[in-house]
């Protein structure tokens, strides 16, 4: 609306251009006073706070404040704040633990943290190991035993870890030494057959003997397996080491020595025994 | 580039010092509407939070809070859980799409009556009115040096402000936290800090942009006045003058000048000390106290009302070509406006709709991926699930699970031989749920199969089901 009356033509810069000219529509001087105040702030607050950059470190500030510092100050916090729990746990039967609702919460979460920090690099996040030697604690098919006690002693203590003394060792002969290619061939066909996978028949049939003969020992007539001496059950559908031709001739051929170490010492019993339910209760737990 | 023209003598000024407004009282039917619109919503806003409802025992009842710790948001008869946002997320949209239609009807009718920003401003000058007095004392007073009676004023009119801006301040934590409970904790020092920070902060802005920024919020801080542009058009009804009648101004002589006698009573009302007789402006929040302020004088002068009104540019052209102006429904009721009224309904029922089929129990399934699936030693794949289920009772209830799909699937809870379990009041429970096919089923070979879970609540039969996917093994 092009109005005479209009008295609120704004000022102009002075400014033109091929007779363009341009308006001055002044900012509010509040809103400069503003930016003043944010640099002011900015200032004081790299005094306070730590910001400006150096060669090894930056200005602390004057308040002390680092994240570093509140992340320790809470971990001691909470550290502190469970350590009734901890004894509370250390003291309870590992059976009697899950009777307990608020110690049942604390070690599925807690043994879930310990797990994730100490175990998940060889057993995985899932806790679903590599088919290769890291076995699968989902499944209900345990090398040296399922139940808590058994779990327990294998956290530990762990498996063939030297330095300590209660560890345990499985000791498979390497039957390379042993036995000939045809025999090894014959016996690989005999544990694919009781395994439930496909096999040769008539050389499974050769196999039998040799099976009785060298391996009954530790895997049972049947091929059952047997936690004690961490001889795995090869009747099941679970094979650490894949269950094709190669592997299984490698494994008896020259025999496999899986490690795990020992956790006394470095994790506290309390974590010890969080893991170790934690574990339990993954599915697989007996 | 050249410039045409010798530099000035004084250099522009970029930065501009607020100019002080005085706003004269007024009385009339939009201020009446006004007074009662600041009422109400003030009554609204410092009452709610000590609104009682009883919702049994386990529950707050406080009729209007957000439990922030708690995660819930309780409105009278209506509770609302984190995974129900959408409902609130549904009335933001209302929300939106009211703006647009009332913007589109009434331009910035929101802005001008219900704007807290406006309602606490008018509220702060009329207590400012009440101190110092009306327009012209406040300008003496203003124009004067500061001694004993202006520092008096002063004093008592920010300490009147301040008391209204703690209240206000105080007023909004109460929505977060059992109102009573919480204004003794305040009073006994014993209160979070975060209250005290919120009621700190809240009291400032509320003290500052209603007795000192006023005006230099709706037009510098507030994004709106930018957007309701676009949803204006030329039938919306905005206040405006109607310039074929009053013009020229100036000392009332027959038939030689318009109807406008250059009274300035518009401009000494107005809120944002502007001149409405400049046409549509960016600073105009439609608060029609000009409207109120140039009737007055009409009727003491003898012409007719309406010099300044409710009016659309449409009308302004016909009333100029000597027409009649439109009927308002005519100009409320038109395409634009029945399209927003009908999303904005739609939206509504839709809420309502969703609000009253919400089941009282409630599951959520998220399938176990690492791994997918786990072979057990007999063969058989076993998937693993986390159920999150839902009780919204207000007392403890048992629910048991079940699933129903292609193959007879096996479905087992982690820690309990049974499928029963007991979920807490007004709670949300986490169960591991396994779910197993033997080796000669097709699920445990086939990459994917369609699984349904169902949970049934044991006290009253209700069922709700989420539906999930059995991972097999199919290499």
């Amino acid at each position: 609306m092009a109005d005479k009356n209009n008295t609120s033509e704004p000022d102009k810069t002075g400014h033109s251009w091929d007779g363009i000219e341009e308006y001055n529509n002044p900012l509010p001087r509040w809103w400069l006073w503003t930016f003043y105040v944010t640099i002011v702030w900015a200032l004081i607050y790299t005094i306070l706070y730590p910001a400006w950059p150096g060669i090894n470190s930056a200005t602390p500030g004057i308040l002390g404040y680092s994240t570093r510092a509140n992340v320790a100050e809470e971990i001691e916090a909470v550290s502190e704040a469970n350590a009734g729990l901890d004894a509370r746990l250390v003291e309870t039967e590992l059976g009697e633990v899950m009777a307990d609702a608020d110690l049942a919460r604390y070690v599925t979460a807690g043994g879930a943290a310990v797990f994730r920090t100490y175990c998940a690099q060889c057993h995985g996040a899932g806790a679903a190991g590599v088919v290769g030697g890291y076995p699968n604690l989902l499944d209900d098919d345990w090398l040296w035993g399922g139940t808590k006690e058994e779990v327990y002693q294998t956290i530990a203590h762990g498996i063939r870890w030297e330095t300590d003394d209660d560890t345990r060792y499985s000791e498979m002969p390497a039957f390379g030494e042993v036995l000939s290619s045809a025999e090894v061939k014959s016996v690989v066909e005999f544990v694919l057959q009781i395994g439930g996978e496909d096999h040769d028949a008539d050389r499974a049939a050769l196999g039998a003997p040799i099976f009785a003969d060298n391996c009954a020992s530790c895997h049972g007539d049947a091929g059952i397996g047997d936690p004690s001496l961490g001889a795995p059950n090869l009747t099941d559908a679970i094979w650490l080491y894949g269950s094709d031709r190669e592997a299984l001739s490698a494994t008896v051929r020259y025999a496999r020595f899986g490690i795990m170490p020992a956790w006394t010492g470095r994790l506290t019993e309390s974590q010890l025994r969080q893991v170790t339910l934690y574990v339990h209760q993954l599915g697989g737990g007996e | 580039m050249t410039t045409s023209q010798p530099i000035p003598q004084e250099p522009p000024q970029l930065y501009a010092a607020r100019e002080p407004i005085f706003p004269k009282r007024v009385s009339g039917k939009f201020r009446a509407l006004k007074w009662w619109i600041m009422g109400v919503t003030l009554a609204i806003y410092y009452l709610t939070p000590w609104i009682r409802w009883d919702r049994g025992p386990n529950l707050p009842d406080q009729a209007v809070l957000v439990d922030l710790a708690g995660r819930r948001f309780y409105f009278f008869w209506i509770e609302i859980w984190p995974h129900e946002f959408y409902l609130v997320a549904g009335l933001l949209i209302m929300a939106g799409i009211g703006l647009f239609l009332f913007t589109a009807a009434l331009g910035r009718v929101w802005c001008g009556y219900t704007c807290p920003q406006t309602v606490w401003t008018d509220l702060f000058i009329l207590v400012e009115r009440w101190i110092e007095g009306d327009r012209n004392a406040r300008i003496r007073l203003w124009r004067s040096s500061y001694d004993l009676k202006k520092w008096r004023l002063r004093l008592t009119k920010w300490t009147a402000w301040l008391l209204i801006a703690i209240a206000t301040g105080g007023a909004w934590v109460f929505y977060f936290a059992d109102a009573p409970t919480l204004l003794v904790n305040l009073l006994t020092l014993e209160a979070p800090f975060v209250a005290y920070a919120s009621i700190g902060v809240l009291t400032a802005t509320t003290f500052v942009f209603g007795g000192f920024m006023r005006e230099q919020v709706c037009i510098y801080m507030c994004p709106w006045p930018r957007i309701q542009a676009a949803m204006m058009d030329e039938e919306t009804l905005t206040v405006s003058y109607r310039e074929h009648r009053g013009e020229p101004r100036g000392k009332k002589h027959e038939n030689r000048t318009g109807d406008c006698i250059d009274c300035m009573a518009c401009v000494n009302v107005c809120p944002m000390g502007i001149d409405i007789r400049d046409g549509q402006q960016l600073e105009c929040i439609t608060c029609a106290l000009c409207i109120d302020a140039c009737d007055d004088i009409m009727d003491k002068i003898g012409k007719p009302r309406g010099l300044i009104d409710y009016l659309t540019l449409s009308d302004q052209v016909r009333e100029e070509a000597g027409g009649a102006p439109r009927p308002i429904w005519q100009h409320i009721l038109r395409l634009r406006t029945m399209i927003y009224t009908a999303i904005w309904a739609a939206i509504g029922v839709g809420l309502v709709v969703a609000l009253f089929i919400r089941p009282e129990i409630d599951l959520t399934v998220a399938p176990e991926r690492n791994p997918i699936f786990v072979t057990l030693s007999d063969g058989s794949i076993r998937n693993a699930y986390e159920v999150r289920l839902r009780n919204k009772h207000g007392d403890e209830r048992e629910f048991r699970l079940s699933i129903t799909s292609q193959d007879p699937l096996r479905i087992g809870l982690q820690g309990t031989p049974t499928l029963r379990v007991m979920v807490p009041a007004d709670s949300s429970f986490n169960q591991r749920v396994y779910i197993t096919a033997r080796s000669d089923l097709e699920a445990a070979s086939q990459s994917q199969s369609d699984v349904r879970i169902w949970v049934e609540d044991m006290t009253n039969g209700d069922r709700a089901h989420a539906d999930t996917v059995f991972h097999g093994d199919s290499q």
